[in-house]
């Protein structure tokens, strides 16, 4: 066999790539008893104090799953990036995860900005993103689990029970002015309307706002007889308390609210929201075993003996747990492999029966109404009998029967009808 | 409508008890301090834990405000802000800074343990202050009822602006201000100490800063972030009364909150926003320097 020039070229130029590619292949092999997983939280900047509570439940989640044996046998090893509460930021650090780190999942995102950031990163690398928000739906893509709550499962329940069981026939709307609250009024206002009821104002305050002495006056002037917020944020809280200052009684006329969580009653102080509602899949005083214990673990995770769960903070743990389940069905963390898997997956969390639907990767959750009580805690005063069918597209149309989201993709044809 | 106007008053009356540390700091010194509204979260913050630690109510935490943020103004005037007089681009990019610093030591500070220790009522990021059971009422004036937290905003305001004007005007060290503002060099060379005036100036600003932390943590969140908005809406009344004016300041705290008030009644919060930037725009259009302009020499 003689050497030409070509195969010595060809050689050499194999020998060199080999080289080069070693260092990395050593590191992976290294690596390769753990598998990677990215906690993509904000650290610092204004979101900080939120995100840092879901990232530290992300990774509580994970040193359990660690302490059980990991997933496939390997442990798992979270990396912690900062979105730093900038959407930008949140992209760049999403791209370091999938393309340098190569992890197999990410839990992570707080606020749609950054979930719609980091979304087309996830779509061109195919990777996974686990997000734990409940949102405004009006999202369908094959590279996210969204295990918080759409607009159907804090408003189906909720609108008919306001008016049924509270006997309220005149609602005013009110919300922060961006995406998500102008959403949940418009699958609000059609669920006042079937249930016999009218709305008599549908107003916004910007977001981040905190003067409410007009918009509480008008609420009074309207004549409505229940208020339902979309409030965001801190806005929630000078809310709340500017509408007892005016001298409004939650008795009377009482606010029911779809993001009003532990957190903001604490915030606020609970004696200015007792007496006022809340529609979520979770509360923390849900009195189960399960949410005794989950509670329990988390404060003794935060070394806080006071600290608080809320619903983002349950979807943010106990996704883990269904990305550790459709791995070992697959018997693979590869991401096409979890997505191939995830469907139908169901976990018993905290704060009761979650599932995954196939067809829109969203999660089957319990809708529960609370009513806040003297001690910032919540009594749930109604609860679906089981966990219902997520639908992103609910203000568009989109009914158990007639899915927008299938397992191909958005059905684009069905949104324009 | 009598409600709509006293809402417009309380607007006014917030908006003035910002303003009126950054009249006295920008009117006077020349300095943009970008972490006037930090300064406004100090003494939400010291209204939290005055609250937490001393079990003191908010009417006791007023003087604490101030003194608390008064303290940190003077050390940002001693430490940064003293280098920097006549170069007011060099002042707004310097206090910005101080203003993120402020922020994020807060905010690792706050979130749930202070220096890691957890403080029982700490709750997680965002504070509350108990209002006084008294202040919790509504009065009832023709007809229309009037919210007493409102009343007493109004009313600490009044007094801050009288007790203000009262130690520019009537006072040797309001003398020796004045005369720093109308020209530094000839004030030193009559033998003020401009240094220690200065010093004290911006102390004395920083402190009202800290009292309106305290006013407002009554009725909005306390949390890291809450001043950066605030300095914004405290410039506007500084450019649109006129710079170095008090009276140009209450003036148009006055006319802004109004106009906010019945803007929003009329239409709604948002629209009320943008009409009142544009009344500022308008206004510094037609009377580039305020309304009520400060003759220099």
């Amino acid at each position: 066999m003689s050497i030409t020039r070509r195969s010595l070229l060809k050689s050499t130029a194999a020998a060199s790539l080999a080289a080069v590619a070693a260092p990395s292949l050593i590191g992976r092999a290294l690596a390769a008893d753990t598998i990677k997983v990215g906690a993509l939280y904000s650290q610092t900047g204004g979101l900080s104090i939120v995100e840092k509570m879901l990232a530290d439940a992300v990774m509580m989640a994970v040193s359990e799953v660690n302490a059980q044996g990991g997933v496939l046998g390997r442990q798992v090893e979270v990396i912690v990036e900062d979105g730093a509460s900038d959407p930008k930021t949140f992209s760049e650090k999403a791209s370091k995860l999938l393309v340098r780190d190569r992890v197999n999942a990410v839990f992570g995102c707080h606020t749609s900005a950054s979930r719609k950031a980091v979304l087309p990163l996830f779509e061109r690398r195919d990777g996974m993103l686990f997000y734990q928000t409940h949102y405004e739906g009006f999202e369908c893509s094959k590279n996210v689990v969204y295990t918080g709550a759409v607009p159907n499962q804090q408003l189906g329940n909720y609108i008919p029970w306001i008016v049924k069981t509270l006997g309220k026939k005149k609602f005013f709307i009110v919300g922060s002015n961006y995406v998500y609250p102008r959403e949940m009024a418009k699958v609000s206002k059609k669920l006042i309307e079937e249930a016999g009821a009218e709305w008599v104002a549908d107003e916004y305050l910007e977001l981040g706002h905190s003067e409410w002495a007009t918009m509480v006056r008008k609420i009074k002037e309207s004549g409505a007889d229940v208020v339902l917020s979309n409030v965001v944020g801190d806005s929630i809280v000078a809310f709340y308390r500017e509408y007892k200052n005016q001298g409004m009684s939650q008795a009377d006329v009482p606010i029911c609210a779809t993001v009003t969580s532990e957190i903001e009653i604490a915030a606020m102080g609970a004696e200015y929201a007792a007496g006022s509602y809340t529609s979520f899949p979770y509360f923390m005083s849900l009195d189960t075993p399960a949410n005794k214990g989950f509670i329990e673990r988390y404060r003794t995770f935060v070394k806080d003996p006071a600290a608080l769960t809320y619903h983002s903070l349950e979807a943010a743990y106990f996704q883990v747990f269904l990305w550790k389940q459709a791995a070992e069905k697959a018997g693979s963390v590869k991401a096409a492999d979890i997505r191939a898997a995830i469907g139908g997956q169901s976990y018993d969390a905290p704060g009761g029966k979650v599932t995954i639907d196939g067809d829109n990767l969203h999660a089957y959750l319990t809708p529960r109404i609370g009513q806040w009580q003297a001690d910032g805690q919540s009594k749930v005063v109604n609860a679906y009998p089981e966990p219902i069918r997520p639908l992103p597209y609910a203000a568009y149309g989109e009914t158990a029967d007639n899915l927008f989201c299938t397992a191909k993709g958005l059905d684009s044809a069905k949104l324009k009808g | 409508m009598l409600d709509i106007l006293f809402i417009g008053l309380s607007l006014g009356s917030i908006l003035l008890l910002v303003a009126l540390g950054l009249a006295i700091t920008y009117g006077a010194m020349g300095v943009i301090n970008m972490a006037h509204g930090e300064l406004v979260m100090i003494g939400a913050y010291t209204a939290v834990l005055s609250g937490i630690w001393l079990d003191l109510g908010l009417f006791a935490a007023l003087p604490l405000g101030f003194l608390s943020a008064a303290a940190i103004g003077w050390a940002i005037e001693r430490v940064v802000v003293r280098r920097l007089y006549g170069r007011l681009l060099d002042t707004l990019l310097a206090t910005w800074g101080i203003a993120i610093l402020l922020q994020q030591a807060v905010r690792l500070e706050f979130g749930l343990s202070f220096f890691g220790i957890h403080i029982q009522g700490l709750g997680p990021g965002l504070q509350n202050v108990a209002v006084p059971e008294i202040l919790q009422t509504t009065i009832t004036i023709a007809g229309s009822s009037i919210n007493a937290y409102r009343v007493f905003i109004v009313a600490v305001t009044l007094v801050l602006t009288l007790l203000t004007w009262a130690i520019m005007y009537r006072t040797r060290i309001g003398m020796q201000v004045r005369a720093i503002i109308r020209n530094p060099r000839m004030a030193a060379a009559s033998g003020i100490d401009v240094a220690r005036v200065n010093a004290l100036t911006f102390a004395f600003g920083s402190g009202l800063a800290g009292v309106a932390g305290v006013m407002m943590s009554g009725f909005k969140t306390v949390f890291p972030d809450m001043g950066s908005s605030m300095v914004v809406d405290g410039f506007l009344v500084v450019v649109a009364g006129g710079v170095g004016s008090l009276l140009g300041s209450v003036l148009s705290a006055g006319m802004l909150g109004e106009i906010n008030a019945v803007a929003a009644a009329v239409t709604n919060d948002i629209l009320a926003r943008a009409i009142v930037f544009g009344v500022v725009i308008l206004i510094i259009i037609v009377k580039p320097a305020g309304l009520f302009s400060f003759k220099g020499r």
